[in-house]
């Protein structure tokens, strides 16, 4: 397993909007996790990349660098060391620096590689070979993602004038750009028309293709079950099923929190 | 590259163009105020009046710049930067010592303005107690020199130091606060720098200050004075103030253009880069593994250390410093042009400067010129008596008009750091974050 969680809760005062959860997310698959409108999806989703401290559980991260048996506790770690450990995200609401070009959000997405190439500052106010290579290099990769969600052309504008759908592109891209292990994506299909979701299947595909993993919150039933290859549904915060795409959608509690069931 | 190409074209266009409509609009100022107001008949001569119609067309072309947003000042931008550093540059070799005097003031305040714009203008984060900064730089310069001897150019990089350890300082325990409740930390930070500096008597002289300070020199050389060891003496003239008073004035340019060129170089660096992000969405930043504390942080010591550069020079060019140089309006004062120029814009920032701090000055010199031209020293003559104590009320109404006639300041665009094309990428000021923290 790549991510371990573990018994997981969240309580924000008298609410339990995480309720003991547990499940796995192999390396190199997709793990998506479904539920109604208020089942705790994004309130997991905060846990797991370090926005909220959990208040219970474990969440245990192996990554393959680590070494075997080596794994980091990511609901003891500080939330920009969780990204820094190879776990990317993206928004529910697209939160791009609107005001910078897609190129230069690329680019920021790579300050952890690039301010260590420039020696905290140091080397890259002096302006050395090494840190104009690295600079190249973030520039390149940049571009790489850019030709891949087919934004090239927009390099040069400003984020926030792009259209809906190329914003939620460009986030993918963003955070791949940081180099990450599992990629967890809030909502990616949310306002993208037919066209554009068939697009974003296809990218998803590519990117488990080449070793990272996705764990993906989404409404699209036609995304999650022609891309995830596991499953977990929540609601009101617990876990009610787990399982691959076409067992999830016979099981009778599955049916019954998203249609409910006769009394 | 192909569908940027035209674009660029059209930009280039559009930007001659509107340099065009510019021009034919003073042009037509200037044939009517020049044939009304530019002549007047005397018994038995005609007098020209070329300063009064200079005001007039520079009001009506000012205007016009403020007016139509299809007059497009980044365009503008290429033509006014160079032409305002050559004037800074030749202004000595043409003007009088009060003009230089004002100038080396418009200039202390050109360089708080581009330091401050780091914190404000780049990482988006509210100061309003800069000239604490300032005041530490200043009273470092002040201390190491009277008590111990230290020269200028050694206390200087000292000053700038320590007003960064100042930033560092203030800036930890107050990064977790965000928008008006930074806002107002720092403001009381300000104050507190000010009631220390006037309490610590022992140190600091209290409200007396420091006086006494020594004036820098040029390589060793003194500035004032003739004999030996002495600018005057090697020149072979005689000695003079104005020689200090020109040598003053080229140091803070200096200063202000290094100032200049370091933000311009940060801002094209991963740090500055981050700053920037900061500014767009801290919540992204974290969630890309940046250590917003930390930049945050560095943000706040880099314009600290400015601040103290400043601070330094100011000490050396009075000899003296008490707290009352370092008040609230200053930081007001300084906020003020960045916000004015347009946050994050150096050229903004410069035109801000000269006219807020220049423009109270200028604006009495010229009243007094023109009246006297205008041949009556009567109404004009007076008003340019009473313009200091209208200074503010002025100050407001430009502030105001200004705001509501470019909300992003004079100069609003932002250029992009990095570009895949050969153009210059240029993001529209509507879309740039001003930042919450």
């Amino acid at each position: 397993m790549l991510l371990a969680v573990d018994g997981l809760s969240m309580r924000f005062g008298g609410l339990l909007a995480v309720d003991d959860v547990s499940f796995g997310v192999a390396a190199g698959r997709i793990t998506a996790v479904i539920g109604p409108n208020g089942a705790g999806k994004t309130t997991l989703f905060n846990c797991i990349t370090g926005f909220y401290r959990p208040s219970a559980g474990s969440l245990r991260f192996a990554p393959p660098e680590l070494g075997p048996g080596q794994e980091r506790r990511l609901e003891r770690m500080a939330g920009f060391r969780i990204a820094q450990a190879g776990i990317a995200r993206t928004f529910q609401n697209i939160r791009l620096f609107a005001g910078m070009t897609a190129l230069e959000n690329l680019v920021v997405a790579q300050h952890v590689a690039l301010s260590r190439a420039g020696g905290f500052g140091v080397l890259a106010l002096l302006g050395t070979p090494g840190f104009a290579r690295a600079e190249r290099a973030a520039v390149e990769r940049a571009r790489g993602w850019l030709e891949r969600v087919e934004l090239v052309g927009s390099a040069d504008l400003p984020a926030g004038a792009l259209s809906y759908g190329d914003q939620r592109r460009l986030e993918i891209a963003r955070a791949m750009c940081t180099g990450p292990r599992l990629l967890c994506l809030d909502e990616p299909a949310a306002g993208l028309n037919p066209r554009e979701s068939e697009a974003l299947r296809s990218l998803l595909a590519e990117i488990r293709a080449e070793g990272c993993a996705i764990l993906l919150i989404e409404h699209d039933m036609g995304v999650v079950m022609r891309v995830s290859d596991h499953v977990v549904v929540l609601d009101h915060g617990r876990r009610i099923a787990a399982g691959s795409p076409a067992a999830v959608r016979a099981d009778p509690a599955v049916i019954a929190a998203y249609l409910g069931v006769e009394a | 590259m192909g569908p940027q190409a035209p674009a660029e074209s059209r930009g280039r266009a559009s930007g001659l163009a509107s340099l065009k409509r510019v021009a034919i609009t003073a042009l037509i100022a200037f044939g009517i105020f020049g044939a009304i107001v530019g002549l007047r008949v005397e018994p038995g001569r005609l007098v020209a009046r070329p300063l009064m119609v200079a005001v007039l067309v520079g009001v009506v072309v000012g205007a016009r710049l403020m007016r139509w947003p299809r007059v497009r000042l980044p365009s503008l931008t290429r033509v006014l930067a160079p032409g305002l550093l050559v004037m800074a540059v030749g202004l000595p070799l043409f003007a009088g010592r009060y003009l230089v005097d004002t100038g080396t003031l418009v200039l202390i305040y050109v360089m708080l303005g581009w330091g401050l714009n780091i914190v404000v203008g780049l990482a988006g984060l509210l100061d309003l107690g800069y000239v604490a900064f300032y005041a530490v730089g200043a009273y470092a310069t002040a201390i190491l020199s009277t008590q111990f001897g230290w020269s200028f150019w050694a206390c200087l990089p000292v000053s700038g130091l320590l007003a960064a350890a100042a930033g560092a300082a203030l800036g930890a325990p107050v990064l977790r606060l965000r928008g008006d409740y930074l806002a107002i930390v720092t403001l009381a930070f300000g104050e507190i720098i000010r009631i220390v500096i006037t309490n610590w008597v022992s140190l600091t002289g209290g409200p007396n200050g420091i006086s006494g300070i020594p004036r820098p020199t040029l390589f060793g050389l003194r500035l004032n004075g003739g004999g030996a060891g002495s600018v005057a003496h090697l020149l072979g003239v005689a000695p003079r103030p104005m020689l200090r008073v020109v040598f003053l004035y080229y140091l803070i340019l200096a200063l202000a253009l290094i100032t200049n060129a370091v933000a311009l170089r940060l801002r094209r660096l991963p740090v500055g880069r981050a700053w920037e992000a900061l500014r767009e969405d801290e919540v992204a930043c974290r969630a890309l593994g940046m250590n917003v504390t930390l930049i945050k942080l560095s943000a706040f010591a880099t314009s600290a250390m400015f601040g103290g550069f400043a601070g330094s020079f100011f000490a050396v060019r009075a000899a003296f410093v008490s707290p009352e140089s370092f008040v609230f309006i200053e930081s007001a004062t300084v906020l003020a042009i960045v916000v004015l120029g347009g946050l994050g814009s150096q050229l903004g920032v410069a035109l801000a400067a000269v006219v807020m701090i220049g423009g109270g000055e200028g604006l009495r010199e010229t009243l007094l010129d023109v009246s006297s031209e205008a041949g009556s020293a009567g109404w004009l003559g007076s008003l340019a008596g009473d313009v200091g104590q209208y200074r503010m009320l002025v100050f407001g109404l430009l502030m105001v008009g200004v705001m509501v006639l470019r909300p992003r300041g004079l100069v609003s665009g932002r250029r992009a750091t990095v570009t895949l094309g050969a153009a210059p990428a240029v993001v529209d000021g509507g879309l740039v974050a001003e930042g919450r923290g």
